[in-house]
């Protein structure tokens, strides 16, 4: 009882606060510095239709070559401490068969899911979307499979294998741009193009469908470990 | 608009804390957790939205020259996007986690960790 009261107090000192930042919350009528500085220059420097593409890829490449390290540290440790039950594995509780529904359905989706992330991620500089978007939807593919089949056995070698060389090139690229164009990660070692085309922003189609790619069978290789645990 | 999403964010991120204080057992606890992720990723978004403008993206409706009149602030959604993925990341150690103590314990009951109590 004094627990759910001190709760309750704590939750209404945190509202209060959150009350308090709402009402006098003022919105911007002007775009700030930094955010007009990424509206007027990005159309120059890095030829990205989508902003938030040019800011995520290229401005701050560094920081999403960071987001990538630390899903991948994230997706090991799962397979970390999950492996032990993937070993143990001697006589697999056979689960309830998938509904017809279910089986035939993701027949017919999966590959249509699979096309669609792909098209999010090598879009991802002209329209909403990109890499992470992409690579989330691929995974959403994997997990329906999953759910047709839960006992659907995925190569842990094509996974890693994937995921190594989209990390590789994505970093080679980085450092290519050291060498070729402004500093690590600069899109200029391509031709800019024409604003609004698919070949177009030097290398941020490339480096976003890298991203794509990895982010895709990191999510795939959580989602198998943890399909891959057993019953308890 | 931005007063709304706002407020919702707020109040998902109240929901969230209650939801992981007063539950006992760990998988409710994860989700509440992912519920105030979700509102804390609303308040950034709606910090960025500026009433009557466009999303930040240059095509035949928003010139390049009127850009910085025509658009919303860029950054948050840059933020959030980065947010939103390592948000999954944190969930799925979460999960991890939780079948490990649950190996270990044969419980879900977070009252029965007794170990760092003092």
């Amino acid at each position: 009882m004094i627990k759910r009261f001190a709760i309750l107090v704590m939750l209404l000192a945190v509202a209060a606060v959150f009350a308090t930042l709402t009402l006098s919350y003022q919105p911007d009528a002007e775009l700030n510095q930094t955010a007009r500085y990424y509206a007027e220059r990005t159309a120059s420097e890095v030829g990205s239709a989508n902003i938030v593409t040019a800011i995520v890829v290229t401005y701050r490449g560094l920081d999403t070559l960071g987001e990538v390290t630390v899903l991948f540290l994230a997706s090991s440790i799962v397979g970390l401490l999950l492996a032990r039950g993937r070993n143990a594995k001697l006589n697999p509780a056979k689960p309830l068969p998938a509904s017809e529904l279910l089986v035939t359905g993701s027949r017919l989706l999966t590959p249509l899911v699979m096309l669609l992330g792909v098209y999010v991620f090598v879009n991802g500089h002209l329209t909403p979307g990109g890499g992470f978007q992409g690579g989330s939807i691929l995974a959403s593919g994997v997990l329906l499979m999953l759910l047709a089949d839960p006992l659907k056995h995925f190569s842990h070698h094509l996974i890693s294998a994937l995921e190594s060389i989209a990390g590789l090139f994505y970093v080679a690229i980085g450092v290519l741009g050291i060498f070729l164009a402004g500093g690590f990660l600069d899109n200029r070692i391509l031709p800019i193009g024409e604003l609004g085309a698919l070949f177009s922003a030097g290398a941020i189609p490339l480096i976003y469908s890298l991203i794509g790619l990895k982010v895709g069978a990191e999510f795939s290789s959580i989602l198998a470990n943890l399909s891959a645990t057993e019953e308890l | 608009m931005a007063y709304v999403v706002m407020a919702t964010g707020f109040c998902l991120i109240l929901i969230g804390l209650y939801g992981s204080l007063s539950n006992r057992n760990l998988m409710r606890m994860i989700v509440a957790f992912t519920v105030a992720d979700t509102g804390v990723n609303l308040v950034i978004v709606a910090v960025g939205y500026m009433s009557g403008r466009t999303a930040p993206i240059l095509d035949a409706a928003v010139p390049v020259a009127e850009a910085a009149a025509r658009i919303i602030d860029p950054v948050p959604q840059a933020l959030v996007l980065t947010a939103i993925v390592i948000g999954v990341g944190v969930t799925a150690l979460m999960l991890a986690y939780v079948y490990k103590l649950y190996e270990a314990k044969r419980t879900l009951d977070i009252g029965k960790f007794t170990e760092l109590k003092w």
